[in-house]
């Protein structure tokens, strides 16, 4: 029978010849994420900036400048108001979404000003239904930054740790870099994008430390035994080998993954698109990540080779003739 | 690797049965959903109730506010309320005790305050060593095992001023009192309403979230739990057009609730409060118009009888949360322990009046600091979507294993189908809820859960090209892919376990299906999979296999 391959069985490709040049192209995009950040800024949804989002569905078609008029004088500070679009929408189906910014002054949610907003988008549309209305005061969107970049760092934090244990810290710092690049680079596209950053961002964020993760210890896993396999072989070529061999699977999981991703993010609904979304790009970043940054900091370290036995003549220049 | 034991297969087998029982109630949601509310209706007694086998399990999967419809409030517990109420409830005893020793501290006078202290000026400062001593003698060691030993009030002075005030260990163990309390009744207001599952949490010292499902919005269910209903009856001082009157020490003014304009200077100590009712119902006074009956405990009704023997013709106030429903003046000694409320309500307000009286007030006031609402069409168009974009992402999946691996990869499909199953059949055990985030990590649990198998089948393919038999090339395979499989679903457990340990909601919704996925699928991909290759290798005893 005949089997759909993604890769030819033996591959020979050199991942490290332009490897200062990858390396380059990964700490540029790292510093324009920063550039970016700082610059642009991140589109905070309520749950860090605290506010409200109105849901609204209409049978009618949705004015977005009818929806400003009505809601102008109200003098609510901020007001967004967006239309939503969506393939798995139907004909009559019309979405938009208001957001509006805490209210000042006010340390916890501010229900009458929701009633005078739905009160007043009636009177443009009679038929407009508030399908969901969210609202998180400033005091706990506060919290909720702190919790979440606690999150991110124990994460970091306890892969270190774990891949420390089980690997060498040359591979730990590697596959920590290579986190951080993801990590860095997906905020970078939030803020170019404009894509709202919320709390299942963040989730999205871990999700992606998660995934990249798993495909870097599966390559680290196999240069560990390469490792104790071609003991004179330089460490670039084993490096080289050890990418190769594990290529088919690199691209078989990327592959499944993101097939089913895909299909998630085009037929999942808006509600979660953007969570999908920093999914998928993760994915993606993270195989990257895994052969062109983790792997190139490992390079850059150096790698202790005899692993069977402690280092106890380091210095010797007889060092290696036993191993 | 091709040898099993058979208490290994009956072991593995009956995991996946187990698990995909588990699973089963979900396939018929709407039927075992009907079936539980009736077993529940009958008591938890299931004799009798028509619709599902009572052999099979019939745990089902909560789905979570973003995918039923529902609304979510994140309260703080005003804990601070607390405290004012303890230190005026102290102002008697102390009053008392000072009296007692006129000669050495002179006049005594209670000055307002809003901090939650007690300031008592005397008349005599000399004295101020003898009072302090005095009101230390009140002090009761902090009733909590952390504190112990530590006394309940802190008595200071400056100048000609006692202060009294609360110890912070007693606070602290107030505070906790105080949010359990408010939980409780919470819950038992929600439980009243009936709705179903509702989710009621302390979360950290001081706030509670409130969950309920299928309740319209935020708003409505505020209504059912937010209103205090502080009931008390305190002795009317006077009656008043000008709500900026000062009021005296010891006395407040509260605007009458019927008509505007008027208002009471109350004593502040009340004579009894809402605590000593035992019930409240909606009902009729003698004109038809809707009141709520109510009735005291016997040491409520006691104080109340002899309240009213001494205050014929006076007027008393009754207040709820604030304002003075009615003021009427006592006609007779009211000995029984019962009466009517009477106001201006509707019939729907006098039956929520009844409920909250028979409640219990909520100790303190709550700050809403988040609300969430959501509605259930859009809850519905979720689910739509999420079933959907599933079935198409694991048809797609499987196309592609088996395109890619052939039998091997029709065995990972079955296991992968088994693994979505024993995902639900957790979920369901553990009465997990799934998020709309829950349902795009079972989607990415299925494009991961190939992983493992894909790791593995590629180290066969490996070996087989340097030339072993079959069998040998298998074994090897599952032995060396192991540490890679294991090191690189524990990573992305702790990332599960942080989730779910910092997550809130539906972030926390979506660390557990995370969760369970890796568990799930490191089991299928390991011992399922390779149970089905080996069953098939035993039988069919290839010469050469192609992977």
């Amino acid at each position: 029978m005949k089997r759909l391959r993604l890769v030819p069985d033996e591959t020979h490709i050199d991942f490290f010849k332009y490897r200062g040049l990858t390396f380059g192209i990964s700490c540029v995009a790292m510093v324009a994420s920063v550039i970016i950040w700082a610059t642009m800024g991140l589109n905070f949804g309520i749950d860090f900036r605290g506010g409200t989002t109105i849901r609204t569905e209409s049978e009618s078609a949705i004015s977005v400048a009818d929806y400003r008029a009505a809601l102008d004088p109200l003098g609510l500070g901020d007001v967004v108001i967006s239309e939503v679009f969506d393939p798995t929408f139907e004909g009559t189906k019309h979405v938009a979404s208001v957001r509006i910014q805490s209210q000042d002054e006010q340390e916890s949610v501010a229900t009458d000003t929701i009633a005078k907003v739905e009160t007043a988008l009636k009177t443009v549309d009679e038929s407009v239904r508030f399908t969901s209305v969210e609202s998180v005061g400033p005091k706990v969107s506060g919290e909720l930054v702190t919790t979440a970049l606690l999150a991110v760092g124990a994460s970091l934090g306890a892969i270190l740790l774990y891949i420390w244990l089980r690997f060498e810290w040359q591979f730990s710092l590697g596959a920590v870099f290579a986190l951080f690049h993801d990590v860095l680079v997906t905020i970078g596209i939030f803020a170019l994008l404009q894509i709202r950053f919320d709390l299942a961002t963040i989730a999205a964020l871990l999700t992606i430390i998660g995934y990249s993760i798993n495909d870097t210890v599966v390559i680290f896993d196999r240069l560990r035994e390469n490792l104790r396999k071609f003991k004179t072989m330089p460490l670039v070529d084993v490096m080289n080998v050890s990418v190769n061999e594990t290529l088919s699977r690199t691209l078989m999981t990327s592959g499944t993954t993101l097939i089913a991703l895909i299909a998630l993010l085009v037929l999942g609904g808006d509600v979660i698109r953007g969570f999908v979304f920093a999914i998928t790009w993760g994915v993606i970043i993270g195989t990257y990540s895994s052969v062109y940054v983790a792997k190139n900091v490992v390079l850059w370290f150096g790698v202790k080779r005899d692993w069977s036995k402690p280092d106890k003549s380091a210095g010797n220049q007889f060092a290696n003739i036993d191993a | 690797m091709l040898h099993i034991e058979t208490w290994k297969r009956v072991l593995i087998w009956g995991l996946v049965v187990l698990g995909l029982l588990l699973a089963l109630p979900n396939a018929f949601y709407s039927r075992v959903e009907t079936y539980n509310d009736a077993v529940a209706a009958n008591g938890g007694d299931d004799t009798g109730v028509s619709g599902w086998p009572s052999f099979l399990p019939s745990g089902l999967v909560n789905l979570g506010l973003d995918l039923r419809g529902g609304a979510h409030l994140l309260a703080e517990v005003r804990v601070t309320d607390v405290y004012e109420t303890r230190m005026q409830g102290l102002w008697p005893e102390i009053r008392n005790l000072l009296r007692n020793e006129r000669e050495k501290i002179g006049t005594i006078r209670l000055l307002t305050t809003t901090d939650g202290t007690l300031k008592v000026r005397i008349g005599n400062a000399d004295g101020m060593p003898e009072a302090m001593r005095l009101v230390r003698t009140l002090a009761q060691p902090v009733s909590s095992l952390t504190a112990a030993g530590t006394d309940d009030i802190v008595v200071t002075s400056a100048g000609d001023t006692l202060v009294v005030g609360l110890s912070d260990p007693e606070k602290e163990a107030m505070d906790d009192r105080t949010v359990r309390q408010s939980l409780e009744i919470i819950r038992r207001r929600i439980d009243e309403v009936g709705t179903r599952e509702p989710t009621i949490q302390r979360q950290g010292t001081d706030r509670i979230l409130i969950e309920v499902p299928g309740v319209g919005s935020a708003d409505e269910l505020k209504s059912i739990i937010g209103t205090t209903a502080q009931l008390t009856f305190q002795p009317v001082v006077s009656r008043t057009s000008d709500g900026s009157t000062p009021p005296g020490p010891g006395e407040e003014v509260l605007p009458a609730s019927d008509e505007p304009g008027t208002f009471y200077v109350l004593e502040t100590v009340p004579v009894v409060s809402g605590e000593q009712l035992t019930d409240a119902q909606p009902t009729f006074d003698q004109n038809g118009r809707p009141a709520v009956s109510f009735r005291f405990n016997p040491s409520g009704a006691r104080k109340f009888g002899d309240y009213t023997a001494q205050n014929i013709g006076n007027p008393f106030a009754i207040v709820l949360d604030n304002e003075v429903i009615s003021a009427p003046v006592i006609q007779s000694h009211i000995a029984g322990g019962s009466g009517i409320i009477t106001g201006s309500f509707s019939v729907e307000e006098s039956t929520n009046l009844a409920v909250l009286l028979r409640a219990g007030a909520l100790p303190a006031g709550l700050d809403f600091l988040e609300e969430r609402t959501i509605g259930p069409e859009l809850g519905a168009d979720s689910i739509h979507a999420g079933q959907i974009a599933c079935l198409i992402a694991g048809v797609a999946v499987l196309v592609f294993m088996f395109a890619s691996y052939g039998l091997f990869g029709f065995f990972a499909n079955v296991a992968l189908m088994i693994n979505v199953g024993l995902i639900f059949g957790l979920l369901s055990m553990i009465g997990a809820t799934l998020t709309l985030p829950g349902i795009a990590g079972i989607v990415l649990t299925i494009g991961m859960a190939v992983d493992a198998n894909v790791l593995v089948f590629e180290r066969i393919r490996e070996e087989l090209k340097s030339a072993k038999g079959p069998a040998r090339a298998m074994e090897l395979g599952y032995d060396r892919a192991l540490s890679a499989i294991v090191d690189a679903n524990i990573t992305t457990f702790i990332i599960a376990v942080i989730l779910f340990l910092l997550g809130s909601g539906p972030v926390k919704g979506f660390a557990v299906t995370l969760g369970i996925g890796i568990l799930t699928s490191v089991f299928t991909a390991i011992w399922v999979t390779r149970l089905l290759i080996v069953l098939w290798f035993e039988r069919a005893r290839p010469k050469t296999i192609e992977v």
